[in-house]
């Protein structure tokens, strides 16, 4: 029996077949001709859609479409100007070839935990846009993953775009990725942090990948970082919230132990951005 | 699907199965100078230039090559200089990464005309070489793009 393969032009097409059709979504395909596609699949191609495309400025923040690319983001002069830990972890993403076919929305809704893009968009307090016949709603990306590959996208959504938020001037912001090299490695542990110091505490966001089923969002460790300098947050109050928001595990590429440990070692190495706690932990 | 298409200048239109891989199309149109090597995007060793783009032929579908110019190493002039430096500076040795590296490193030119060591490095991450240690390949680039 042979696949379908729908590749729509226009959105209203690509999501009355999206609600009609059990198809498996496709935008820069990397992902799907890795993991060993099947002739014999359903597919719905949205990578002629000229709607999920673009990167547009907005009083709300940047609105990044589906299809833009790792390349676009790490070379796009607004993103690496107002937005530079996502050109950042964009040009992290695998190589310069994926990099020049694989999407921020097929990067999310593939939902690996060990994505690259996640952590930052979690950091930042995205926002995601997912679009169905039933209309455009928007979902803060911390609720996006709803456990090991499993999304909030429902059958007949599509994600759309993502609203990513503005970080004040001022505001303090790192991203590193640990992987077996610095080329083209799946990540070990990833983390993404930004923010400002406060009157009492840090105001900061802290995204991680590798650490759990799902890019994880450390509030527990934001909330001590929030309580300032205060006896409430100490080295090891620090590391043991930030080991109470991660879940990570053994597996092909490390250990639960060094995740644990190397987590907690780009907390510190992030938090030395901020003058008066960089010698704190 | 009907497939329209340019492999190195020759126009060509048939019907193929759109999530057929590019690579196996190019191979079975006698560009046998794409690789399969690790048919997950790895290796770099099918990678041909989609649009001008540096991309691994084995991870795109061939509904993503409509109307598009692909370029293959059998699609350079005989007398390409880059080619010729691979040559002169011990920049190939067995010959399996050498069609996708000469590519990486045209994409990289024409994008970045003087790049330094760190750049090559980055453009060349997704090239795995496992015979001449990358810096014939470094050297090869370096007077590619000396004025």
């Amino acid at each position: 029996m042979s696949g379908r393969w729908w590749r729509p032009r226009d959105l209203a097409c690509a999501l009355r077949i999206r609600a009609q059709e059990p198809a498996v979504c496709v935008a820069g395909a990397t992902d799907l001709m890795a993991g060993g596609w099947d002739p014999a699949g359903s597919y719905l191609d949205l990578s002629a859609l000229a709607a999920l495309a673009g990167i547009r400025e907005t009083e709300a923040g940047i609105e990044i479409g589906a299809l833009v690319t790792c390349t676009a983001l790490g070379r796009h002069a607004v993103i690496r100007a107002r937005l530079p830990l996502l050109a950042q972890s964009a040009a992290a993403t695998g190589s310069r070839a994926i990099q020049n076919r694989a999407t921020l929305g097929g990067n999310v809704m593939n939902a690996s935990p060990a994505a690259d893009n996640p952590p930052v968009l979690l950091a930042y307090g995205a926002q995601v846009r997912l679009a169905s016949e039933r209309g455009l709603r928007s979902l803060p990306y911390e609720e996006f993953h709803t456990g090991y590959k499993t999304t909030a996208c429902a059958a007949d959504e599509i994600v759309h775009s993502f609203l990513v938020p503005v970080p004040d001037a001022g505001s303090h912001q790192y991203f590193r990725k640990v992987g077996t090299r610095r080329a083209q490695a799946i990540s070990k542990v990833t983390l993404a942090l930004a923010g400002q110091a406060g009157r009492e505490g840090l105001c900061v966001r802290i995204g991680l990948a590798s650490v759990g089923p799902v890019p994880v969002l450390a509030r527990t460790a934001a909330a001590v970082l929030r309580a300032g300098r205060t006896a409430a947050c100490t080295r090891e109050r620090l590391q043991e919230a930030l080991q109470a928001d991660i879940a990570p595990q053994d597996d092909i590429r490390s250990t639960r132990l060094y995740r644990d440990r190397v987590a907690f070692n780009l907390l510190k190495e992030a938090l030395c951005g901020f003058p008066t706690w960089s010698d704190a932990f | 699907m009907r497939l329209r298409c340019s492999v190195n200048g020759r126009r060509l239109a048939e019907t193929v199965c759109p999530a057929d891989r590019l690579l196996d199309y190019l191979r079975a149109r006698g560009c046998t100078s794409v690789k399969e090597g690790c048919g997950e995007g790895e290796c770099g060793a099918c990678a041909v230039l989609l649009n001008g783009r540096l991309v691994n032929s084995c991870l795109v579908p061939l509904a993503h090559a409509e109307d598009a110019d692909v370029l293959t190493v059998e699609g350079l002039p005989d007398d390409d200089p880059l080619s010729g430096h691979f040559v002169f500076e011990g920049g190939t040795q067995c010959g399996m990464c050498t069609p996708g590296m000469v590519l990486a490193a045209h994409a990289l030119l024409a994008e970045c005309p003087r790049p330094d060591r760190a750049r090559m490095q980055e453009a060349l991450a997704g090239n795995l070489c496992r015979c001449t240690g990358f810096e014939g390949i470094y050297r090869a680039i370096a007077r590619a793009a000396a004025p």
